[in-house]
């Protein structure tokens, strides 16, 4: 269970976090919405400790996570992947996976034995097989098409096995039939691995089909949460962000 | 290949390069030969320990020099002021060298590229204002003189040229074997990683900091094992060594062999040395002529040789690959339709 109380941060005088609670139960799927600027991707910092909160708590099963580092929080299982795919570019699939697992198994700094460590193969070919990059395991990671280096980025993330995982815009610069393969990759995911999973996403036809709840923010605060059907009928969440078109699209 | 024949492999390969070492004196019976040889296993090392941080580490030192000349200068030294073995005497000379790279690492292994090449140059260069000044001991900018006693230690006798050579030989192919089993461990795969994506790093819970520091003491030891090399075919120590030229040398080295294929500097040592060898017996103005070889390098290939040579093998095998993965089927399972 991840609970987030108060949150807050600001960069000089703009409040990009401010008094942010939240709650996100245990094998919950949600989604994190909002307009540009309104502050996402700094939750996301903050939580996985990119930045450090000027105040609050980030409560990961009842242990307060905020303040500490990326790797600090990444061991508490924390799991992230990026808006813009963060891969190791002169890695194959197979290798940047494999350096995955070691880190999280604390091997990484093994310098007695040969990489691969045989041990730690069968959950990155799970992890592989479970976003469908087995048949590129091979392949360079900057060789591989936008949409595989966005699962790549997922998949790195979801071998540290986490118990939260979060997920900036999984679907941002895809065509259509691509952002459903992707879309359809994380839910078929979550199913499998039953952890808590977070995303961002701007395509609501994607939010109001697979998330279980949805969290508005806005200018940094907290400007709704609910069941999607609440969040799409939400009169302040219509003139903030999705519109009237899409209120008259939806009803 | 798995890990255990793979080392296996390297081992035998070490054997075999290292007879190999051993008979070349009998073929080519000069002495110009067996010191070249000599300096190459000093520069070689040094320049392949370099390339554990540049190439491997994404870490662009350019005060590397510091280390050569530490093991060069404590070397001389222990063995000119102390009654010890050779042996004790080197492993005194990288424990000293492994203090000193923890303080500086502490200090520099964190700072954004520009800065940690030119911290690191500026801890190289207070060695040598150090060395220059401290003349009572070190010589000044005489350097150490008066040469290098040298006990004989299990049978090997370092006053002998053929010893020496066979020493140096040795540990050249063993500093070489040592170094290649470092960058193919889980630990070389993770200071890849680093190099190439250092933000993404700690969110796979790698604690760049202490990795990045374990890199740079091991090539801070490395480095020093050259310079204790050097120290022997001089039977001294001189401030030169320790001058910010002898990293340029070394980074030289790494752009002419390659950055990216693991024997690339080795083989960027044997071309600077034959060129120093060559260009400075037909001509005064060496620095030219090799200032219009590296400028070749830089602008025409924009790669060392040996990077040169393992691109076009990759990208052919690469463009292979990709053509195979796109004629699979897709493993994932058949997709959400849009909308509802």
């Amino acid at each position: 269970m991840l609970k987030i109380e108060n949150l807050s941060k600001s960069f000089g005088g703009v409040a990009a976090t401010s008094d942010v609670s939240l709650h996100f139960p245990q094998g919950s799927l949600s989604a994190v919405i909002g307009p540009n600027g309104a502050g996402k991707t700094t939750f996301f910092n903050l939580i996985t400790g990119a930045l450090r909160p000027d105040k609050g708590r980030i409560l990961l099963d009842n242990e307060d996570i905020a303040g500490l580092s990326p790797p600090e929080i990444v061991r508490r299982g924390i799991g992230r992947a990026f808006q813009i795919a963060r891969i190791f570019p002169t890695l194959t699939v197979h290798d940047a996976i494999l350096g995955a697992v070691q880190a999280h198994r604390n091997q990484h700094t093994v310098m007695s034995r040969r990489f691969p460590l045989v041990e730690l193969e069968e959950r990155a070919a799970h992890v592989m097989q479970l976003v469908g990059l087995t048949g590129k395991a091979k392949v360079l990671s900057r060789n591989l098409s936008h949409g595989d280096q966005k699962l790549l980025d997922i998949a790195l993330a979801l071998v540290l096995e986490p118990r939260v995982l979060l997920l900036d815009e999984p679907t941002a610069g895809m065509g259509p039939e691509e952002r459903w393969a992707m879309i359809d990759t994380v839910h078929r995911m979550w199913e499998l691995e039953r952890m808590t999973l977070i995303f961002i996403e701007h395509d609501m036809s994607i939010v109001f089909k697979i998330a279980q709840s949805v969290k508005v923010l806005s200018y940094g605060r907290v400007l709704a949460e609910g069941t999607p059907d609440e969040i799409r009928r939400h009169p302040e969440v219509i003139k903030a962000y999705l519109g009237d078109e899409f209120e008259a699209a939806h009803a | 290949m798995n890990a255990r024949s793979s080392l296996l492999r390297d081992s035998l390969i070490a054997i075999a390069a290292f007879l190999l070492l051993a008979a070349l004196p009998y073929i080519f019976p000069s002495k110009g030969f067996t010191d070249f040889v000599v300096r190459l296993a000093a520069f070689g090392i040094f320049a392949t320990s370099l390339n554990l941080l540049v190439g491997y580490s994404g870490m662009e030192s350019f005060g590397h020099g510091l280390y050569f000349g530490l093991g060069c200068y404590t070397f001389a030294l222990i063995m000119q002021n102390f009654a010890v073995s050779i042996p004790v005497a080197f492993l005194l000379t990288i424990l000293l060298s492994v203090v000193v790279a923890v303080v500086v690492g502490s200090i520099c292994v964190n700072l954004s590229e520009i800065y940690f090449a030119f911290l690191t140059l500026a801890f190289q260069m207070l060695l040598h204002s150090l060395i220059i000044a401290w003349t009572p001991i070190t010589g000044g900018d005489q350097g150490l003189t008066g040469g290098i006693p040298r006990p004989p230690f299990l049978g090997i006798r370092l006053d002998n040229y053929y010893h020496l050579y066979l020493f140096s030989s040795g540990l050249l192919v063993v500093c070489l074997l040592a170094m290649h089993h470092i960058v193919q461990s889980p630990f070389g795969y993770t200071l890849r990683m680093i190099r190439d994506n250092v933000s993404r790093a700690p969110f796979l819970g790698i604690n760049v900091f202490r990795v990045r520091l374990m890199a740079y003491v091991i090539a801070g030891a490395f480095g020093a094992v050259g310079g204790m090399i050097m120290s022997l075919f001089v039977s001294g120590a001189f401030p030169d060594f320790a001058y910010w030229t002898i990293s340029g040398e070394a980074i030289f080295m790494i752009m002419l062999g390659g950055i990216t294929v693991f024997l690339g500097p080795l083989v960027g040592a044997v071309m600077l040395l034959l060129l120093n060898d060559v260009v400075t017996k037909l001509t005064s103005h060496y620095g030219i002529v090799l200032g219009g070889i590296i400028l070749l390098f830089a602008l025409g290939l924009r790669k060392g040789v040996l990077d040169f040579v393992a691109d076009m093998w990759r990208d052919r095998r690469q463009a292979t690959l990709s053509a195979e993965s796109r004629s699979e089927p897709v493993a994932s399972a058949k997709p959400v339709a849009a909308g509802e």
